[in-house]
């Protein structure tokens, strides 16, 4: 009998640097980062202002590009992928949820959290069935019809969670997901994220500035200056 | 369809701006069409013009007078099926601003040669056999109110004194471009009273017009005409009716270019207008864009947003100052009176008027389309 193979990161980052040139001059943001994330982990991304971390997560998203180093996530190095590759890749595999929600004004709820499903091949009625599932997740199945104006932030950004779900990534990457919302509605948000790695077996990368909501990650990863400089579990 | 909601709803999410740009579309491409419409008034005589009929005239000016006895002569050359003659009046009715043209023309050989002018046959008899008698077109009749049987005073200025006619028939244009502005009166009567008045100016015809047989014939004719009478004391110049008609058209050349050189500013001005406005919408929704890119959605996407969004507003200007177009035309048109002949707004104006509103729109939304999907995500996420 054979024992069972060590499981495989889902992110794999290897000697990953990012720069900047501005006005002649070039300005190191990340410095050769080598760091995993398992399947179904919850990784809270800290540091201060200007430490990288925002970018880190861009990298991972795939809304940016690294100067040198490799991005493997789930065995595709999206470093290497041209622009159009990446919008599909992001299309299937990755969820955003934003600080500010980054919902459509012009969209109801229900419209918003259809977008992603737009790229997808699914007919109008698989649509409707996985937006009203998702939003039911969410708890906002009774605001289905109601636009971001209308609903609290707290619900905008389940709404943005329910968007982020709906094509059924792998991974989520969130930025600041309760950096607009009060303490309450936060840990409500920060409850669902919660359920969602642990229910449904998401990956989820969080930049947050706030311990509180950093500790409900598995890991804490500190980077500073550009470089990785503790990956703790974090202190529930 | 997802696209077109999208851009349905983000066109109308600035009720007062979108409104606003609306409303100068409006008056851009009305003004656009009003002032094409004026420049094809001033050319309708032209576009009115019959490819059978030539026109010969003396050929030192149009204010020297041909001699009468060249009809007979006319009448004998290869390819001319009709000859007829008339005069320009220059009449006066009341004041001067009741301008409209007036010629003496021989009735009997004159009319058949404009099937145009649909006048009834009794009132054509009526015409002839009344030698103090006029026509003239609806248009004029209406603007003046007058009736058959009404008497038409003239103050000549060409032939001396004061003229009065009896109308005695109203005829209506075969077509929108007929000309119905104009009065007729018989060149016979105009002629037996200055034979008694200035008998030296008697006998003499502004201009000939001939029917010709085959629109093709025109220059062998009108080189037939001119070589009869060439190196006599009246020399002519045969042209056909539209190259005569351009000849005054040409006289006013430089105030049409003018007037398209204005219509086209118009629109390159709403063009400016509505590219700052899409510009401007563009950079509001910045964060949008980027977040539509970052869920996977194409550069080209935003491009089809904003084009779409940009062509809608510019149609839906375009085709309500085209509706309010025909009605500002028919204001204008009353309100000139006889002035143009035809004021219509032609078909080709209305294709213009079209394609300058969706190229507005199309031009309106090409840098902001291009600029916003070249956009970088991470940098525009930030524009909050």
């Amino acid at each position: 009998m054979t024992a069972p193979a060590p499981p495989t990161p889902l992110i794999r980052i290897s000697h990953l640097s990012k720069g900047y040139v501005r006005g002649g001059q070039a300005i190191p943001v990340l410095l050769d980062i080598d760091f995993d994330v398992m399947a179904g982990e919850f990784v809270a991304l800290m540091g201060p202002s200007g430490s990288g971390k925002s970018t880190l997560l861009n990298l991972i998203a795939g809304i940016d590009k690294p100067s040198s180093g490799t991005i493997e996530i789930g065995g595709v190095d999206i470093a290497g992928l041209s622009e159009g590759q990446l919008a599909d890749w992001r299309a299937t595999n990755v969820g955003f949820i934003f600080q500010f929600y980054n919902l459509l004004p012009v969209l109801s709820a229900f419209d918003n959290v259809e977008l992603p499903l737009l790229l997808t091949g699914l007919s109008a009625r698989e649509r409707q069935a996985r937006v009203a599932a998702v939003l039911g997740l969410v708890g906002l199945s009774d605001r289905a019809d109601h636009y971001p104006g209308e609903l609290s932030g707290g619900q905008q950004q389940r709404v943005a969670i329910a968007r982020a779900l709906v094509t059924d990534p792998q991974l989520i990457v969130a930025d600041e997901p309760t950096g607009d919302l009060d303490r309450a509605t936060g840990e409500e948000v920060l409850g669902l994220l919660d359920q969602l790695v642990h229910a449904l077996g998401k990956t989820i990368v969080m930049v947050t500035h706030d311990p509180k909501a950093a500790a409900r990650a598995g890991r804490l990863v500190h980077l500073e200056k550009g470089v990785l400089v503790d990956a703790a579990p974090a202190a529930h | 369809m997802f696209l077109l909601k999208l851009l349905l709803k983000n066109a109308f999410r600035h009720k007062l701006r979108t409104t606003l740009t609306m409303v100068g579309l409006v008056v851009a491409i009305c003004a656009f069409g009003l002032l094409r419409t004026i420049v094809d008034a001033w050319y309708a005589g032209v576009e009115g013009s019959s490819s059978t009929r030539l026109v010969t005239r003396s050929n030192i000016s149009l204010t020297f007078p041909l001699p009468l006895n060249y009809a007979q002569r006319l009448r004998a050359v290869e390819g001319v099926r009709q000859v007829s003659w008339a005069n320009w009046f220059g009449g006066v009715y009341i004041t001067e601003r009741n301008f409209f043209p007036q010629f003496a023309v021989d009735p009997a050989t004159y009319l058949p040669l404009y099937p145009e002018y649909r006048l009834p046959d009794e009132q054509k008899l009526a015409f002839f056999r009344d030698r103090q008698g006029a026509v003239v077109g609806r248009k004029l009749a209406d603007k003046f109110g007058w009736k058959l049987g009404d008497a038409i005073p003239l103050r000549g200025t060409i032939y001396p004194g004061t003229w009065t006619f009896t109308l005695r028939g109203i005829w209506d244009g075969a077509e929108a471009r007929t000309d119905e502005s104009q009065m007729l009166v018989h060149w016979g009567y105009i002629n037996e009273a200055i034979r008694q008045r200035f008998k030296g100016r008697a006998d003499a015809v502004g201009v000939y017009i001939l029917g010709i047989d085959e629109p093709q014939n025109a220059a062998t004719v009108g080189r037939r005409v001119d070589a009869l009478f060439a190196n006599s004391l009246a020399e002519t110049m045969t042209e056909t009716e539209a190259a005569f008609q351009l000849s005054f058209v040409s006289m006013s050349e430089a105030i049409l270019v003018a007037v398209q050189a204005v219509s086209f500013i118009i629109v390159l001005i709403i063009m400016a207008v509505m590219a700052n406005t899409m510009t401007m919408t563009a950079r509001e929704r910045l964060a949008e864009y980027a977040t539509l890119k970052a869920l996977g959605f194409s550069p080209g996407f935003v491009v089809r947003l904003l084009f779409g969004e940009s062509l809608l507003i510019a149609a839906l200007g375009g085709v309500a100052g085209l509706l309010l177009t025909l009605p500002l035309a028919a204001l204008f048109r009353s309100a000139v009176g006889t002035l143009f002949p035809v004021f219509q707004v032609s078909g080709l104006t209305m294709a213009l008027q079209l394609a300058a509103a969706l190229g507005v729109g199309a031009v309106a939304a090409a840098w902001p389309a291009w600029k916003m999907s070249r956009i970088d995500i991470v940098a525009g996420l930030r524009h909050v």
